[in-house]
């Protein structure tokens, strides 16, 4: 070949290749072009953009992914409806108790009422997933502002606030269950695939008690620096956390230190005292009127709740038909009714047949006259014997998709609710400021009585006497008035009630008389999927 | 910096480097070009056309021509091929020579189409296997894949159902990857395809009109796919649509007919048995019942029909100058699900002109397709099965019967409303649904190949080709559907939806072919870029305006490669491959962005060896062996998985606040999960095989022994809590490995003058193993995959180390001596006392371990015959019909409706569902009976070129099984809304003059 013949070969070549290759080359930097799919460079330059990532952070408390009700799911490998935050935490805090048992035959949902879970029970591990999440999601939020924010967005020092009390929430729920021994990450960890480190070497233990409560008191005011702090009471929206969320959270940790610690001080008690009568000095009232359809109580878990915030101190909200979901009190309403039961009859247009309560929680109401107990009892037996049978229990119809007047709430035709979630409200509020009396006084004192007086007023029950107000009405009185609201499983195990064979009811350990269980299902188990891909975490005893 | 590449230029650069080449052309001496053929005057590809006395020459090209510069004093051609004998010839002083070739022994030498180029068979180094129009499956074939199925061995192709075109799921060699796409690589005539489906399509593939296909060329092993590399790690498939000839015009036409029966219904209980075992185990809620007969399947499944009509024409105008092909084809056919069709254009078009002398081939082709789709919901299937035998179609008053439950609407109206969790009327879901669909698809390319003036052996090749989709389909409920709640009170549900797919190609590559007489080198060096595009769009609401939900989806990826390829024989009898190729993914980071996928093989043709000397029973003896990697990049529906993103939310999925004056919607951003590590998932094969012949070809086949090894596998995988913002994550978790042996034969028995008869065989052994998943520790068991209908989010397979991918993941029964299985009773495999979910145990996989093929194919005279059957063993499948469907709790739920059962619970009689019991996953080992057809030739009709055959086929005549359910063949082993694969019964006619 002739060497003026290799010449025109390489100038082919080269044209080519001076031409073509290092532009295709950039081709492979690419950026999203879908509209709603972006880089954080590109989303987070407004305030009400930053305020649109902090809706995410409450809107994973509420729903479970970016399509409602189902689609695009924040987590994987679970239904989706299942992986919701509320009904997760509904499905731990509830199932186990007196006040419900569910009968679905999904996977190990039936040990969840039996109190027999192990390590590998899906639906404790797909809520232990959520909650680390949702810190993951605060975390990832608090670390956009650092980088993206700009002074000129002069509200984002209290949405950081906000976000930094829906990860306390979210970790004060993670202790509660799992102890303190859960993954601890914050805005400095790395988002990638390091393993975080435990918060706490034992289950039980200081550490993430400690940084909760500093957590808190630094967004009420309260700690070093005063630049991220929370709305006063009743100033922002309804869905806002504001001081008063973060009073009655600093109260619950509190009273309930002795879960935590191991170890019990009157100084905690006195703690949870001080914020609580900040909260009963900031204006709140029981909701005591009744509307045209619904009497004053049932008002507090109806379609239109959100107005009762003068009772409701911190909600997660749901609409219908812009806020939909499989969970939250979509979850709790359509999976009530079953049986006998007309959907429509509480604003919802699905019957799945799911949850009911035992006798044992019937039992707590007297026969006639207490205005809570809301049961639907027409083709229902009051005592189970064979658990996934729905027409065995009463049926519950405390959370009703229904307007104060009584018409269907948005949503009702599409079987989706719009009833917020109460996290916090001033009755329970009332209960705990009367428990503390007693735990520091051995009794209640005038304004508590009082207080708890306002309770029975509104259920319809005759006053009681301070004499009347010990430890045994306390925890009766938390499930008659604080039912399916999902307090039930930590306040039984305040009072040493949950496991042990102290109390009682059909189906705990898994027999219909029911029976004792042993004292370590006092904590769930971290999942043991979790432990075997994390070295830094210890399975709690027991399991 | 603002991207200069794009489309545009790319075309433009094409246009220029066309326009290089004239200028180059006035550099030549004296040049011969011609064809050669052989002794039918069908052109020769391979031939080698040397000048006496100098190593100079060159190769004849698929289409049997050859160009070749001459120098003074160089006057005489040789010309030789494999199987013919030498001729040599002077050229004088033509410009022309045409050269017909005589057959040295029957022996012809075939030329096989490889990745970039053909090669001569015995060229070919790795795994290559064809199949050509003569050897594919006949009678009603809706879709390519259809016609290759159980020709090859390693190949699984599962067609996924009975629908008119359904897709079909291609395994070459079992899957290679857990999460990451498993299809083979489609290359339509040189233009590669996405693996992602196009809406409102059944099957991607059905683009091409069977007819038009010529060949498709499987290649197996790394070493012969190495070249498409980072889409190779399944295999690819090279589709070779038919092409003009240089004969006279030539017009064919086929059509035919087809006739759909269901074969089979799932076993469920009649309305008398029902009723009795409903009486005896719910007294109470007799009331339930009705008084009718109804056999629901029966109301949902009919005969069906399709016809199909091909017309294509073929020759060449401007003097042979532009040969050329147009095809037409109409294809109408009915489901067996009532309501169901497809309606299908294809057009096709291929034009190959040459000029300059041959030193520039142009190859053009279109194929286009428009289909309207009518989908039936396969939910009819579900409720049929479910829907109580006692109830009519429709009441007394004519409207059609559903489970009612009473509602009072927004609107204050009390209605009597389908009960949404009791099983929908099937014919109402059927007939009161509409899905229907329109695509459009174009895939063209222009390729263009010049044999340098100045350089004869050196060519260049530029291929610019697309493949564009767009897609419309309509979704409409009717508001007195009822089967569904939601559009029942909500005055109908209407959803509509379009994609706009696009896929462009840029490839340029310069080969280099030479034959020095004792040895021959083809060398390759080449550049390709790819995009790939796709936009959607959603929109649904109900009658009432509620439920609305738009959404917009965009989303695209690159390819970009650079490959080359050595090729290398000696004394016709040693050949060594080796190929190279770097890749860029735009799926990946910067740092882990560029994969190289080497590959080399060797391949000996000892036949040639002197020591067998002139053995006449020994025509082919080939030892391969090959080594090389492949990548994977294809990770489903995620096309930024490195890039951290923030999603907005969609109008059902706001938050929202409430202030005084009313709800506040506001719609959030999520930070989306990212993994920045990700890299590329790699799969190293390891290849041996020895191709055979023998006796004059009349056995001919191959056996293989291959081992592919994946590593880093791409899977979606648990991450521990916290690590990241999500719980499971796109991550290279693992190893998996392939092993297995394929064997194919094929025996022409009978080869006479009024006899033919040839049979072909052929078994592939398969075992798959998950030999490492990182990061789950000691008590690890594996990602649980594989949903089953019943409960919610119940998931009945698992990935485990030292396991098949996707085994199922089960407790053991215990039987009692009449082998009844015994409620609730498993047997406790870790011992310790309690069943739960430590006592699962790992219980087979969907997967065959062994593929067999067979055809016979028997001729005498003009009559001709042929069978077809495939035999998969050691397939389960978790029967989840049976599962959800075999319990006594299951006869009514709440006392508010009734559901039907399978004849499976006389044998169980349980009373509590119990899915997860090994006793529903069952072996689905099967022979099927794919294809028997009978056909009559008839030659020369009226004595003018008029050929014409008529034949009748019967497609999927039968299965013999020991599956209980309606059919073992399920991809997924999961048996449930599984549409019932057909038997077909065709009359067809073909005519060419």
């Amino acid at each position: 070949m002739k060497i003026i013949d290799i010449r025109k070969l390489l100038m082919i070549v080269g044209v080519l290749s001076a031409f073509l290759l290092p532009s295709c080359l950039n081709d492979l930097d690419i950026r999203p072009i879908d509209p709603d799919i972006q880089i954080a460079e590109d989303v987070l330059t407004s305030e009400e953009a930053f305020q649109g990532a902090l809706s995410k952070v409450y809107a994973g408390f509420a729903l479970s992914g970016q399509q409602g009700p189902a689609g695009q799911g924040d987590l994987d490998g679970f239904d989706e409806g299942h992986s919701q935050y509320w009904r997760g935490y509904f499905v731990c805090q509830q199932l186990p108790t007196d006040e419900t048992i569910n009968g679905w035959a999904d996977g190990n949902l039936p040990s969840m009422s039996q109190l027999n879970w192990d390590a590998s029970n899906e639906f404790i591990r797909s809520f232990y997933y959520r909650v680390i999440y949702q810190v993951s999601s605060a975390n990832e939020f608090i670390r956009q502002v650092n980088d993206l924010g700009r002074d000129e967005f002069t509200r984002l020092p209290q949405y950081v606030a906000e976000a930094r009390f829906l990860r306390a929430l979210a970790y004060w729920h993670a202790l509660d269950l799992f102890g303190n021994g859960v993954p601890f990450i914050t805005e400095g960890s790395s988002v990638g695939s390091t393993n975080p480190p435990a918060a706490g070497d034992s289950p039980q233990g200081p550490e993430l008690f400690n940084y909760i409560e500093s957590e808190l008191l630094a967004i009420i005011g309260e700690g070093d620096e005063t630049e991220q702090v929370l709305l006063e009471p009743g100033a922002g929206l309804v869905g806002q956390a504001d001081k008063g969320a973060a009073w009655m959270l600093l109260a619950k940790l509190y009273l309930n230190h002795n879960t935590y610690l191991g170890t019990e001080s009157n100084t905690y008690y006195e703690q949870a005292r001080v914020y609580l009568n900040q909260l009963f000095e900031a204006g709140y009232s029981l909701q005591m009127e009744d509307g045209s359809g619904l009497n004053a109580y049932e008002l507090l878990f109806s379609a239109e709740n959100f107005q009762y915030d003068n009772e409701i101190i911190f909600s997660f909200n749901y609409d219908g038909d812009s806020a939909q979901t499989f969970g939250g009190t979509t979850y709790i309403i359509n999976a009530s009714i079953g049986g006998a039961m007309i959907a429509s009859d509480y604003g919802t247009s699905a019957n799945w047949g799911g949850n009911r309560t035992t006798s044992a929680f019937v039992n707590k109401f007297p026969e006639t006259g207490d205005s809570r107990a809301l049961f639907f009892t027409e083709g229902q037996s009051l005592e189970i014997l064979q658990q996934e049978q729905f027409t065995q229990g009463y049926a519950v119809t405390k959370f009703k998709n229904l307007n104060a007047d009584g018409t269907p709430g948005i949503g009702a035709n599409q079987g989706q609710s719009s009833v917020n979630v109460p996290v916090f409200r001033l009755a329970d509020a009332y209960l705990m400021a009367a428990e503390i009396d007693l735990r520091l006084d051995g009794a209640v004192s005038a304004q508590n009585l009082a207080f708890v007086n306002e309770i029975q007023d509104r259920a319809g029950v005759p006053p009681l006497a301070v004499g009347d107000v010990t430890f045994d009405f306390i925890i009766d009185e938390r499930a008659r008035e604080l039912y399916w609201e999902c307090h039930r499983r930590t306040d039984l195990i305040r009072f040493g009630l949950f496991t042990g064979g102290d109390y009682i009811w059909p189906f705990k350990g898994g027999s219909p008389e029911g029976g004792s269980v042993p004292r370590f299902y006092d904590l769930m188990p971290i999942p043991q999927t979790d432990v075997n891909l994390n070295g830094n975490l210890e399975q709690n005893p027991g399991y | 910096m603002k991207k200069v590449c794009n489309t545009l230029s790319h075309y433009l650069l094409g246009i220029m480097l066309i326009l290089l080449l004239p200028s180059a052309m006035w550099a030549q001496d004296k040049v011969v070009s011609g064809t050669v053929t052989d002794e039918n005057g069908d052109p020769l590809p391979g031939v080698s056309v040397l000048l006496k006395g100098t190593s100079k020459g060159v190769a004849t090209d698929f289409d049997g021509n050859y160009t070749l510069p001459l120098e003074t004093g160089q006057e005489t051609l040789v010309v030789s091929y494999v199987g013919y004998q030498t001729q040599e010839v002077t050229v004088g002083n033509q410009s022309t020579m045409n050269i017909q070739l005589v057959p040295d022994s029957e022996q012809m030498e075939e030329v096989v189409v490889i990745g970039y180029g053909t090669a001569k068979k015995e060229d070919v180094t790795g795994s290559v296997q064809a199949v050509t129009a003569a050897d594919f499956n006949q009678g009603a074939i809706n879709s390519p894949q259809e016609l290759l199925n159980g020709k090859l061995p390693g190949v699984q192709i599962t067609t996924g159902g009975g629908a008119p075109g359904a897709g079909a799921t291609i395994r070459i060699r079992g899957g290679s990857s857990l999460n990451a796409n498993n299809d083979p690589l489609i290359v339509i005539d040189g233009v590669p395809l996405d693996n992602d489906g196009v809406s409102g399509m059944r099957n991607p593939l059905n683009t091409i009109n069977p007819n038009d296909i010529e060949t498709f060329t499987v290649l197996k092993d790394a070493s012969s796919t190495a070249i498409y590399g980072s889409r190779a790690s399944n295999g690819v498939i090279l589709i070779t649509t038919k092409k003009g000839s240089r004969d006279r015009v030539s017009v064919d036409y086929n059509g035919n007919v087809s006739i759909y029966t269901p074969i089979k219904t799932v076993d469920v209980l009649d309305a008398t048995q029902y009723r009795a075992l409903f009486t005896e185990q719910f007294p109470d809620n007799v009331n339930l019942l009705g008084d009718a007969d109804t056999d629901w399947q029966d109301e949902i499944f009919e005969t069906a029909v399709g016809t199909e009509h091909n017309v294509s024409v073929s020759g060449t105008i401007a003097d042979g100058g532009l040969p050329y092909r147009a095809s037409v084809g109409y294809n109408n056919t009915d489901g067996i699900l009532k309501t169901e069709n497809m309606e299908r254009i294809t057009v096709g078009l291929n034009l190959n002109p040459t000029f300059f002398d041959e030193h520039l081939k142009v190859n053009a082709s279109a194929k286009y397709m428009y289909v309207d789709n009518r989908f039936a919901s396969t939910g009819a299937i579900g409720n049929a099965i479910s829907m109580d035998p006692t109830q009519p179609v429709r009441t007394a008053n004519g409207e059609f019967y559903y489970w009612p439950t009473e509602l009072v609407l927004d609107d204050g109206e009390t209605v009597i409303s389908p009960n949404p969790i009791a099983p929908g009327n099937p014919v109402s879901t059927l007939e009161r649904r509409r899905d229907q669909s329109q695509v459009d698809r174009f895939i063209g390319n222009l390729q263009v190949d010049y044999r340098l003036h100045f350089a004869p052996d050196f060519r260049v090749n530029l291929n610019l080709g697309g493949d564009f989709s767009d897609a419309e389909g309509d979704i409409v409920v009717a508001p007195n559907a009822v089967h569904d709640q939601g559009a029942f009170i909500n005055d109908g549900f209407f959803s509509n939806y379009s994609q706009n797919k696009s896929n462009e190609l840029l490839e340029t590559y310069l080969a280099y072919e030479r034959d020095f007489g004792e040895s021959r080198l083809n060398a390759l060096l080449g550049y390709s870029w790819q995009h790939f595009r796709r936009d959607s769009k959603n929109n649904q609401m109900f009658g009432n305006g509620t439920g609305v939900l738009n959404t917009i989806d965009k989303t695209e990826n690159y390819l970009v490669s650079f490959y080359g390829r050595f090729n290398y024989s000696l004394y016709d009898k040693y050949v060594m491959t080796f190929t190279l190729r770097n890749d860029g993914s735009s799926r990946f980071s910067e740092d882990n962005r560029w994969g190289w996928f080497p590959a080399l093989a060797l391949a000996w043709n000892m036949e040639k060896e002197d020591w067998f000397g002139d053995a006449d029973w020994l025509t082919q003896l080939k030892l391969r062996a090959g080594y090389g990697i492949t990548g994977q990049q294809d990770i489903p529906g995620n096309d930024y998985p490195y890039i951290g993103t923030y999603q907005a939310s969609l109008g059902t999925a706001q938050y929202v606040y409430y202030g005084p004056a009313g709800p506040i919607y506001t719609t959030t951003f999520r930070a989306n999960k990212f993994n920045e590590d990700l890299k590329w998932e790699e799969t190293t094969t390891f290849n041996v095989g020895i191709d055979y012949g023998f006796f004059d070809d009349r056995i001919t086949g191959l056996i293989d022994w291959y081992y592919r090894r994946t590593d880093d596998l791409l899977s979606q995988v648990p991450v521990s809590a916290g690590s990241n913002l999500g719980n499971e994550l796109i991550t290279n978790v693992g190893t998996m490995v392939n092993q297995g042996i394929e064997f194919a034969i094929d025996v022409s028995i009978l080869r006479s003058q009024d006899w033919r008869w040839s049979v072909g065989y052929n078994i592939t052994y398969n075992k798959n193993e998950i030999t490492k998943l990182s990061g789950g520790g000691d008590d690890f068991v594996g990602v649980p995959t594989g949903g089953i209908s019943s409960g919610t989010g119940n998931l009945i397979q698992i990935h485990t180390v030292g396991h098949p991918a996707r085994s199922f993941y089960v407790y053991e029964q215990v039987y009692d001596q009449d082998g009844r299985p015994i409620e609730g009773l498993y047997v406790d495999r870790n011992e310790d006392g309690v069943i739960n979910e430590f006592d699962k145990y790992h219980y087979k996989d969907p997967a065959p371990n062994m593929l067999m093929g067979l055809n016979s194919n028997l001729g005498y005279r003009n009559w001709d015959f042929s069978v077809a059957a495939r035999i998969n063993l050691n397939n389960y499948v978790y029967n989840d019909i049976n599962a959800g469907r075999s319990f006594y709790q299951r006869l009514q739920t709440s006392g508010a409706f009734a559901n039907n059962v399978t004849e499976e619970i006389f044998d169980t009689q349980f009373n509590n569902p119990q899915y997860f019991s090994d006793h529903y996953v069952e072996n689905a080992g099967f022979f099927r009976l794919d294809n028997v057809t009978l056909g009559y030739n008839f030659n020369r009709l009226f004595d003018t070129r008029l050929n014409a055959r008529l034949y009748g086929t019967i497609n999927n005549m039968f299965v013999i099984t020991n599956y209980d359910g309606i059919d073992p063949e399920i991809f997924s082993g999961i048996d449930n809304n599984f549409y019932p694969r057909p038997r077909t019964y065709t009359m067809g006619v073909n005519v060419s003059f």
